[in-house]
């Protein structure tokens, strides 16, 4: 490491989200339901240089751990992105994010009308389709903007 | 495939639709023979929704196996309106009911439905997501007049809301159909059908207007475009206009073409369409006693009824 980068502290216990497509870490935040206010320490890297994709975007969060239902929809905007787990300041697992077929749970379908925004007691689920993801209840497809359908009640 | 439930046409088969449309026409063959096949069988009419024939036509069909209905009756007399949740509400009526018929006003009220209970629900209709029963009886109407195969199919009006254009234009997809749209540019089919249709490898077509495409019809099917989708009365009466036949618009169609509409009309068929060999709408709506009576045997014949 050249005198010329600013050193960001190591984390002793978190996660580091690697290899984000860049542009997309604000929306890795939103989709961990992260602004600050909890007082987690967390660190982002954005539009870096990287061998693999030219440029990309890290997330480093202390003291957090990510559900399977969050590293699905991470999935979805950041194709590429690796999960590490630091504990003691080391990488203790490292994972590549797959592609899942369902996404329960996180995502608030933006059909109104739909069953999943009644006072039911039910969960949200879409399937993953070419196109971006798709309530299994109404039929809506989500395209694009998916960290904006987060369930804002998590 | 057995089914458990009805909740949308995508569901369904070539040969689920067959099966119930060929059990149809053995019903309406010989209903005599039907009248006792489920004398233990309670039918619930669960409709968060106003409805005449659906519901009219289910309560005859399960009258004429030989079973009866529980009628949740409106909304504004049950406990809905004290804030019970539809989990709720169909948890308590499934012991009361071999099956339920439930229409309500929110998409995908009907598969949620199915996740709690452990008895046969048919979707009569959730919001503007799919009706597919009615879907089961214009297939059968169709198949009666033209046949499903080979078959140019012009669907019009309210594509957008309308839940019996959705399940007609995804059951179609079984068939060897050419389906074409004439809707409302704001009417027009919305994003999670035209996706269903691509996927299912559909023939389809879109159109603003029916003049060119109506020589090719071998049917027409009219849904109303109801006021409440406009900002305002001139705004529909100009548009509505252009979507509502007469024996006039006609007179450019094949000799031969059927119209359906899935009923109730206000002005979209004028009257003087009825009397004429095109109209089918009042045989459509009076092939939903067999074509139900053919669904409830479909749905209840692998289960334990009177339990
Ligand atoms: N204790 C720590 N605190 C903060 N960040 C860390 C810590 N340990 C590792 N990282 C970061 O986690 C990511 C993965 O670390 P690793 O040492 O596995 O790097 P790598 O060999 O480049 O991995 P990869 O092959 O996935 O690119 C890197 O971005 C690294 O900077
Ligand atoms: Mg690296
Ligand atoms: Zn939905």
């Amino acid at each position: 490491m050249s005198e010329h980068e600013l050193r960001v502290a190591k984390i002793r216990d978190g996660t580091v989200i690697d290899h984000v497509t860049g542009g997309q870490a604000l929306n890795v935040l939103s989709i961990l339901g992260i602004d600050g206010s909890a007082g987690l320490s967390v660190s982002v890297g954005m539009n870096v240089p990287s061998d693999r994709l030219g440029r990309k975007d890290v997330v480093k969060v202390e003291n957090r751990e990510l559900s399977q239902s969050e590293v699905d929809v991470i999935s979805l905007i950041a194709p590429e992105a690796t999960i590490n787990i630091i504990r003691e300041f080391e990488v203790v697992q490292k994972n590549r994010v797959d592609r899942p077929e369902t996404v329960v749970g996180l995502l608030s379908c933006p059909n109104h009308n739909c069953i999943t925004n009644g006072n039911e007691p039910v969960k949200t689920n879409f399937t993953v389709v070419d196109e971006g993801v798709r309530c299994t209840y109404c039929g809506t497809i989500i395209r694009d903007a998916l960290a904006d359908h987060i369930e804002p009640t998590r | 495939m057995r089914q458990d439930h009805l909740i949308t046409a995508t569901q369904l088969s070539r040969a689920d639709i067959e099966a119930v449309l060929d059990r149809a026409a053995e019903i309406d063959d010989d209903p005599a023979a039907w009248s006792e096949r489920y004398g233990r069988a309670v039918l619930a009419l669960c409709f968060f929704e106003p409805s005449t024939r659906t519901k009219m036509s289910f309560d005859t069909a399960i009258k004429r196996l030989g079973g009866t209905t529980t009628d949740m009756g409106t909304v504004e007399s049950s406990s809905v309106k004290k804030g019970e949740s539809l989990a709720d509400t169909v948890r308590v009526v499934e012991g009361y009911a071999d099956a339920i018929v439930l229409r309500h006003p929110s998409e995908g009220a009907a598969k949620m439905a199915a996740e709690f209970v452990d008895v046969p629900v048919i979707n009569a209709g959730d919001g503007a997501g799919q009706h597919p029963s009615q879907t089961l009886l214009d297939l059968y109407t169709i198949r009666e007049n033209v046949g499903l195969d080979g078959l140019s199919i012009g669907i019009m009006g309210d594509l957008k809301y309308g839940r019996t254009v959705h399940s007609l234009a995804d059951a179609l997809t079984n068939f060897d159909a050419r389906q074409h749209f004439i809707s409302p540019e704001s009417l027009r089919l919305p994003r999670n059908v035209r996706f269903d249709l691509h996927q299912a490898g559909a023939q389809v077509r879109e159109h603003t207007a029916l003049e060119s495409v109506l020589p090719e019809l071998d049917v027409l099917y009219v849904t109303r475009i109801q006021r409440e989708r406009f900002p305002d009365e001139t705004e529909y009466q100009k548009v509505a206009g252009q979507y509502q036949i007469d024996l006039e618009t006609l007179s450019a169609a094949s000799d031969d073409l059927t119209v359906m509409h899935p009923l109730p009309r206000v002005d979209e068929i004028a009257p003087d369409v009825d009397g004429t060999p095109y109209a089918a709408y009042f045989e459509q709506s009076h092939n939903g006693v067999p074509v139900r009576m053919a669904l409830l045997d479909y749905l209840l014949s692998n289960v334990e009824v009177g339990q």
